[in-house]
């Protein structure tokens, strides 16, 4: 059954064409060469002649090079013997550990039905208050983390990582930096978590193909443990690199690019990996934060655009804060209700006077006489900044709702911000020296 | 009758080429054979020898010289009893029977009946022997849920023909499948009638009498859609937005609170989630109107953005085939399609795959019609009873990068009735529903006076101009007139545009409460004000906005409603300018 195929006809990029018969669609092929062996999976059929992508790239690959169809598509070993253990996007060993063979899944698989899933109703803390007060996470939602290179994306996913109350971490990597790589291992390791955490990392000195496969084996593996009742947290990063590589293949085996090179399908590639977020009827659950850097700070470009579409909403990472404007959390309305009954409220006029604040900003930037009610303006801004939106504060949510009341007290009237009456009188602190003993507790730690 | 089979000689993604021997007739459906496996697909193209096809599922597996077996039949729903209150895919397979089949996930190449074969319907006869009928005609009706669902002469009959009732089955229990009535031609050719038929999604239901004019208002319940941007029964509107900035919540809003008998959701390409959600609340939610679930009047139609693609593209027109089946009844039916972009980037993808020469944004050079003809299937209509009937189509847009000058939302914009335009500015400042109100335009016809609306928009254009002066020079150089203009403008966003879609009260709001509301509200804006100051000015319209906020709350005609009233009025009093 397993013929061996000698003559490759085309290399070009990391693709290859030989002529084949009887050859499945994404089926995995071995090819040898005299710089070794690699895995390749099929990616066109055109009249005899099959093009495969080659995992470790075509460098080395010879006309007369073997290949060898395996008769079946990309699978990946699934057992508790994962966990603390390191991959390559390939599914090999990194950490020096042995590889392993068992219970093989194949990874891609079918999107689950519609009427399998639940309506989310978990909140994911973070103790970060522009996360929990203003954009909740919640369980089985997908969420990327936008940011320009140089933002600190990475410890801010490690952070989530680690507060974030899951059984299972999955880190997907996609064109990491190998300090970043080596940074999360540590990071994983120094707080006790990577017993509890499976790596798949692929760095940016590794070949292109394997790039490809990492979001589909990262959350295969997510899937299979969902379905045994777990909560699976899988971080990626950076979904970026991920789609420059599906552009890279698609100029190779020249498709008509769509917007500025990239394929017409970026679209359902992302929502293929994207969609595997979910909380399913009477088994666990998988949430996925993605990192995807925009290049030019650019929210339009194609990757952080169709991401946009797909995602749950969206946290907006920009000198090093979390921005108000831009971050979303589409599902933050199904768990919000339930947490306490000003949280919503708090939520939306605190944004909305950082909006005012933030055109009062522009007129003072113009040089315009600042109205007593700017001043105020000026003020709150100031504080909302640095006691809620700065990285480092970590506290509970309860605690950052109480602080919004009082960063309101201090700087407006009641009746200036619009809150219902009814919440005026529950929560809005009645005198000075009620907030300045509240204030001087120390933050706490959060959970 | 002789199979017709071919052999696959090529894979590109979901695009076969097959190699067949018999004749093969464009988009009919085809079968590609993965061993027992059976993968629906249609013909899209054929060069020669060579036909391509679309596969509504994933390819992988699929071989080189793997059988396709044509089945000469045009890609079809079922219609016919117990479609309501159901999740379909793009092909019509009801999920829920399918998660009982096959668990989580969704596995390629099962295939199931649309409507329950075992269920049996109280069957009425209406049409006598030796009627002389047209396709659509009324044989008889069936109660499905609170409707009284009319079992018609297939629309597939040929209209040239005589059609006579030979036979019509007496009152009693019958399954979809049992025959109800047998016509004869003149040509004595019968046809027997099952309470199910069968129809081509991409070919429009035309069996109506004549098509009117939409000019009766949809309502929506929501204030900015029915008194600035109306739509009509029958009408079409577009909800163009970039990511983020409501257009699902919308159209949620609008399957939960329109006024119409029937809502078909086509969730075309976005998130399971979304779907999730009214697959889970409608059961629980009553229809006001009726007193029954939501979900009894309520048809989803889904295939999410990581469903295969070409799925996708033949969901719409599943949806909206379904829909004008209902229209048929002489319903008024609503559908709502989230996200048109997704289907015309599912177009693209085939487009692409055919390699076919692109137009602007590789989106296919026939997208502007295909996307009119979509449109077009809406309408209001008049149909051989006399009974009125229509479908109503709302899609949302998604742009790429937000910017309303690419291809998708053009072509639509050219073929709608009304524009929601969503802004990314409004849902940034948590303006919500994020219609943009100088931006946005509907040709019908509204629900309060034409004047009120003329006058409210004058306000709100002025109010912007104010605005972006004050950017220039300053609040200080800025009149107080001006600046009270600008206040105005604001206080009628923030208490009427603006609606708290979270809140059991403000959610919705009643045609009679809006005519009221408005009316007190354009009294306002008339009204003549002076302010010692412009903080003073803006301390009197924050605190205005705050006593409307809460009246919007406060339940309709309640004792709170009429006391938050007369504070506003005389607060209005106080510093009304009669000079």
């Amino acid at each position: 059954m397993h013929k061996v195929y000698h003559r490759i006809e085309r290399i070009a990029g990391n693709v290859i064409t030989v002529h084949a018969t009887g050859v499945g669609y994404r089926e995995l092929a071995q090819v040898t060469s005299p710089r070794g062996t690699s895995l390749a999976q099929v990616i066109r059929i055109e009249g005899g002649r099959v093009d495969l992508q080659v995992f470790a790239g075509s460098r080395g690959i010879s006309t007369d090079s073997q290949v060898r169809f395996l008769g079946h598509t990309m699978q990946v070993p699934f057992s508790d013997a994962l966990l603390g253990r390191i991959f390559t996007g390939s599914g090999q060993p990194r950490d020096g550990g042995p590889a392993i063979y068992e219970n093989l899944i194949e990874i891609g698989g079918p999107s689950v039905n519609p009427a399998k899933r639940i309506i989310p109703r978990n909140m994911v803390r973070t103790g970060i208050p522009m996360i929990d007060v203003f954009n909740t996470l919640v369980e089985s939602q997908k969420l990327p983390i936008f940011s320009v290179a140089g933002e600190p994306y990475n410890p801010l996913l490690a952070r989530i990582a680690l507060q974030a109350e899951v059984d299972l971490i999955i880190l997907g990597g996609m064109g990491l930096k190998y300090d970043d790589y080596l940074f999360f291992r540590d990071t994983l390791e120094k707080e006790g978590a990577l017993s509890r955490s499976i790596m798949f990392i692929h760095t940016a000195a590794d070949p292109v193909v394997e790039c490809l496969l990492v979001p589909d084996i990262s959350l295969a593996v997510a899937e299979q443990f969902a379905l045994q009742n777990r909560r699976v947290l899988v971080l990626l990063t950076d979904m970026t690199n991920f789609c420059d590589a599906l552009k890279e293949i698609a100029i190779t085996m020249e498709q008509i690019p769509s917007n500025r090179g990239y394929p017409g399908d970026l679209y359902s590639q992302l929502a293929r990996r994207y969609e595997k977020a979910v909380d399913f009827d009477t088994a666990g659950s998988i949430t996925v934060l993605a990192v995807t850097t925009m290049p030019g700070d650019d929210v339009t470009h194609p990757v952080p655009d169709n991401t946009g579409y797909i995602t749950e909403g969206q946290f907006y990472l920009r000198n090093g804060r979390i921005e108000p404007f831009g971050s979303l959390s589409r599902l933050k309305q199904l768990v919000n209700a339930r947490t306490r009954e000003d949280h919503r409220t708090i939520m939306n006029t605190m944004i909305q006077l950082y909006a005012s604040y933030k055109e009062t900003l522009e007129k003072q930037a113009m040089g315009f006489r600042m109205s007593q009610w700017d001043r105020k303006l000026l003020k709150y801004g100031q504080l909302f900044e640095e006691r809620m939106m700065d990285l480092r504060v970590n506290i509970p949510l309860e605690r950052a709702l109480d602080l919004g009341w009082e960063i309101l007290a201090e700087c407006f009237e009641p009746e200036e911000t619009a809150i219902p009456t009814r919440l005026i009188e529950k929560f809005w602190p009645r005198q000075r020296a009620e907030i300045e003993t509240a204030s001087a507790q120390p933050a706490t730690v959060g959970t | 009758m002789s199979e017709n089979i071919g052999k696959i000689i090529g894979i590109n993604g979901n695009l076969l080429t097959v190699e067949f021997e018999k004749p093969v007739t464009q988009n009919e459906v085809a079968y590609a054979m993965r061993g027992d496996l059976r993968l629906k697909s249609e013909v899209i193209r054929v060069r020669g020898r060579h036909a391509e096809l679309q596969v509504f599922e994933e390819t992988t597996g699929l071989r080189e010289g793997d059988a396709v077996v044509f089945t000469g039949e045009l890609l079809s729903v079922e219609l016919g009893p117990g479609l309501l209150g159901q999740v379909f895919d793009g092909l019509q397979n009801p999920l829920p029977k399918l998660a009982e089949k096959c668990g989580f996930f969704l596995q390629p190449g099962v295939y199931l009946d649309a409507l329950p074969r075992d269920r049996r319907w109280a069957f009425t006869p209406i049409a006598k022997v030796g009627q002389v009928v047209r396709p659509g005609d009324t044989l008889g009706t069936v109660p499905e849920g609170i409707f009284s669902h009319r079992i018609m002469v297939p629309f597939a009959l040929s209209k040239e023909r005589n059609w006579t009732v030979d036979s019509v089955a007496m009152a009693g229990e019958y399954a979809v499948e049992d025959v109800i009535a047998r016509l004869r031609n003149e040509r004595n050719e019968t046809v027997d009638v099952r309470l199910v038929q069968r129809w081509p999604v991409k070919i429009p239901i035309r069996a109506y009498e004549e098509r009117l004019r939409p000019t009766e208002p949809l309502v929506t319940q929501i204030r900015i859609i029915d008194t600035m941007f109306p739509v009509a029964r029958g009408g079409t509107y577009c909800i163009p937005g970039p990511f983020g900035a409501g257009k699902t919540v919308l159209q949620q809003l609008t399957s939960r609170y329109a006024d119409v008998d029937i809502v078909v959701i086509a969730a075309c390409g976005e998130r399971a989630g979304e779907v999730v959600e009214t697959l889970r609340e409608f059961p629980e939610l009553q229809d006001p109107r009726t007193g029954r679930t939501l979900m009894e009047r309520t048809l989803i139609v889904c295939n999410t953005s990581s469903m295969p693609v070409a799925a996708r593209e033949a969901s719409v027109y599943t949806a909206v085939t379904i829909a004008e089946y209902y229209r048929q009844m002489g319903l008024n039916v609503l559908l709502l399609a989230d996200s048109t972009s997704r289907w015309a980037q599912a177009l693209r993808e085939m487009s692409g795959r055919l390699e076919e020469i692109p137009g602007e944004e590789a989106f296919p050079a026939y997208l502007e019609s295909v996307i009119a003809a979509f449109y077009e299937r809406a309408g209001l209509v008049r149909l051989y009873d006399g009974s009125m009937g229509s479908v109503t189509i709302g899609g949302t847009v998604s742009p790429a990068g937000g910017n309303f000058e690419e291809p998708v939302t053009q072509s639509t914009l050219k073929v709608v009735g009304a524009f929601h335009g969503l802004s990314r500015e409004r849902s940034d400042q948590r303006r919500y529903p994020a219609i943009h109100p100088l931006e946005s335009w509907s040709k019908y016809e509204s629900i309060v006076p034409a004047e009120q609306v003329a006058l409210a928009r004058g306000v709100l254009f002025r109010g912007n101009d104010v605005s972006q002066m004050m950017k220039v020079v300053g609040e200080e150089g800025t009149s107080i007139e001006d600046f009270v203009t600008y206040l105005k403008a604001e206080y009628l966003d923030a208490v009427y545009l603006q609606q708290d879609a979270y809140h059991p009260v403000d959610a919705a709001t009643p045609p009679t409460r809006q005519r009221y509301v408005f009316d007190r509200i354009v009294r306002i804006l008339k009204t003549k004000m002076s302010f010692e100051s412009r903080d003073a000015a803006r301390r009197f319209f924050q605190r205005l906005t705050q006593v409307t906020k809460d009246w919007n709350r406060s339940e309709w005609e309640s004792g709170e409603f009429r006391e938050i009233e007369g504070r506003i009025n005389k607060m209005v009093a106080e510093v009304a300018d009669y000079a």
